[in-house]
């Protein structure tokens, strides 16, 4: 059965995907969590599923369309509420163009 | 009688009859939960004078004649996870600690249409992650049965609130036993529908594909009729499924006459916990005094269910809450370096451990060189547990177990080793990854005095066979009131009562 060891680079790595920032001692205690848990997730390759489909859905699953019209109005000053910082009737971001 | 006592059925009909107002329920709903939540702390929220308000129009409905179904006037407690408009929404994370939702899930709204009163919302693991509501970012909810021991989780508040009966009923969520784990925890009954029945708009995703919304309350016609109300097909959900046999009252029968049931071998083995394993034995032996052909067998697989479902869930998880980023909504950093550094921050100081643990996991087996090795194998194991399952309800009609391997645990001791936790998992993931409807329900109580849940598990789509059978069951033993509802004495839930007021979470949860 494979042992995963997970090297800095990996952790760093997994830091990027989940854009998370994690300090000294959350990374080495996300390192030994997640090392522990993979090793209990690779019993699965004790099973042989060679010509089996992956099974995202238990229901055959199709997307569903509709027209393009509105039907909820215009929640746009309610929306604004929740924007942590607000400019002219927009939500306000840092500069994402030119950075 | 104290009007909490009665069900929500029961609520509704004293309604109905004009035995009491919609106005005297919800009051009555408000006073019980002043006088329990400090010892119990299910609330997040609570929705004073909304709910006041709601209940005086409602009853100007009903007396015109507009509002005539089972729950019209009923008091409800709703799982942080589900949005509420103009109620703030946290699923209690710090990330969404200002959240205040511009529309209301598709449950809530249909029980709102069915005149059911929303009183507040309910404590739960951080992004129903967890089984012990011990990861909320706000603090603890106590077992109404000892307040030493958790209401299990992630819908703790939700069965905590029920067995409290600060609320004849409440909506909870169940993605890998998160409903139906808690009501065995605090003695009350739910059911996690098949999957795609209840419409999953406006319910805060974690396992998207495993996801589901279910009653909670204290009986099983009670869940009965509230499932009836709140599953429809739903456009805004494109899991939603097209179902015409949604009366789901229509199973309350009390009869199991030549109903096969069966028990997992593998559910009564090694981890199971020898008071709930003779307790649950107990019941089937039950229902086979009532006519059922009950027997043992072996379904196999059930030890790659937890494995699989973590891959899976976490995997989701970590892309479903990749919208949280302080954008838009919810908790943005103070300081932070151009907008990659924003993310981050908030993030970082937005999620709980807990929710930290399973983002990386999941960002982790969707990575390119890993996805192969691990998503997809879980979803390949994913499908041959759904065969073993497929296979056992060719002979079947309900497979039995518990709905977890032991009671409550006390508060404290399970966060430490999250693997540990996560096996308590065991009996309950599977119906999640295979789609399938599950009923929770008391059946007796361990030698400390916590409750003991029965799990039975149904095929898809046959919720009446499951509702059946515990109804059947239900109809042998008697409800047994919660301590804390019962107005016994809570000594340690007392005690503790101050320390709670202080540390937070009632003071602010007032502001919504």
């Amino acid at each position: 059965m494979k042992q995963i060891e997970l090297t800095d680079e990996m952790m760093e790595y997994v830091g990027i995907l989940a854009k998370l920032e994690l300090s000294p001692q959350e990374m080495d205690a996300g390192r030994k969590d997640m090392e522990e848990m993979l090793d209990y997730i690779n019993q699965l390759d004790e099973l042989d599923t060679t010509g089996i489909e992956p099974l995202s859905h238990v229901f055959p699953m199709t997307n569903v369309f509709r027209e393009d019209v509105v039907e909820n109005g215009d929640g746009a000053t309610d929306t604004l509420k929740n924007a942590p910082a607000e400019k002219s009737g927009g939500i306000k971001a840092p500069k994402t163009i030119g950075e | 009688m104290d009007i909490m006592q009665a069900t929500a059925v029961a609520l509704g009909r004293k309604i109905k009859e004009k035995e009491i107002t919609a106005v005297e329920a919800v009051e009555a709903s408000l006073a019980a939960i002043r006088s329990r939540e400090p010892q119990v702390n299910s609330f997040l929220a609570i929705n004073e004078e909304g709910a006041i308000e709601r209940a005086r129009r409602v009853q100007r409905e009903i007396e015109a004649g507009r509002l005539a179904g089972p729950l019209a006037g009923v008091p409800v407690a709703i799982k942080d996870n589900l949005c509420t408009r103009e109620l703030r929404t946290t699923c209690a994370s710090r990330i969404l600690v200002n959240y205040i939702p511009t529309y209301t899930a598709e449950a809530v709204k249909r029980l709102e249409a069915a005149g059911a009163v929303v009183i507040g919302k309910t404590n739960m693991d951080e992004f129903a992650m967890g089984s012990t509501t011990e990861t909320s970012a706000f603090g603890v909810t106590r077992n109404p049965w000892n307040p030493e021991h958790v209401p299990g989780g992630s819908s703790g508040g939700s069965c905590a609130a029920v067995a409290a009966e600060e609320v004849p009923f409440a909506l909870g969520s169940d993605t890998g036993g998160s409903l139906r784990q808690p009501c065995s925890f605090c003695g009350v009954t739910g059911i996690k529908p098949t999957y795609g029945t209840v419409s999953r708009y406006g319910l805060i995703a974690y396992g998207s594909s495993l996801d589901q919304v279910g009653p909670i309350a204290r009986d099983v016609t009670d869940c009965a009729v509230i499932l009836e109300t709140i599953a429809a097909y739903d456009r805004k959900d494109s899991t939603s499924i097209k179902r015409e046999d949604l009366v789901f009252s229509q199973g309350l029968s009390d009869d199991v006459k030549g109903l096969r049931i069966g028990i997992p071998r593998d559910y009564l083995g090694e981890g199971l916990d020898p008071e709930v394993k003779e307790t649950i034995l107990e019941a089937a032996k039950v229902l086979g005094e009532k006519g059922a052909l009950v027997e043992e067998f072996d379904l196999g697989l059930t030890r790659y269910a937890i494995p699989a479902y973590y891959v899976i869930a976490c995997g989701e998880a970590s892309s479903n809450l990749a919208r949280f980023d302080g954008v838009k909504y919810g908790y943005r950093a103070e300081e932070y370096q151009g907008l990659h550094d924003m993310y981050k921050k908030s993030r970082s100081k937005g999620f709980g451990a807990e929710v930290k643990r399973r983002i990386m996991l999941g960002s982790f087996v969707l990575s390119s060189g890993y996805y192969d090795a691990y998503y997809l194998k879980a979803l390949k194991v994913k499908a041959l547990i759904k065969q073993a399952f497929d296979r056992a309800f060719a002979s079947y009609d309900v497979i039995l177990g518990p709905a977890a391997p032991a009671t409550a645990p006390k508060l404290g001791e399970s966060l430490g080793n999250p693997l540990q936790m996560y096996l308590g998992d065991i009996y309950t993931v599977s119906a999640n990854l295979a789609g399938l409807p599950g009923i929770s329900l008391p059946c007796g109580m361990d030698s400390r005095g916590l409750p003991i849940g029965l799990q039975l598990l149904g095929d898809c789509f046959q919720e009446k066979t499951i509702i059946r059978a515990a109804y059947s069951y239900e109809q042998t033993r008697p409800y047994r009131r919660s301590p804390l509802a019962a107005g016994e004495a809570m000594q340690v839930g007392q005690a503790a009562a101050g320390e709670t007021m202080q540390d937070g979470p009632l003071a602010e949860r007032r502001h919504l």
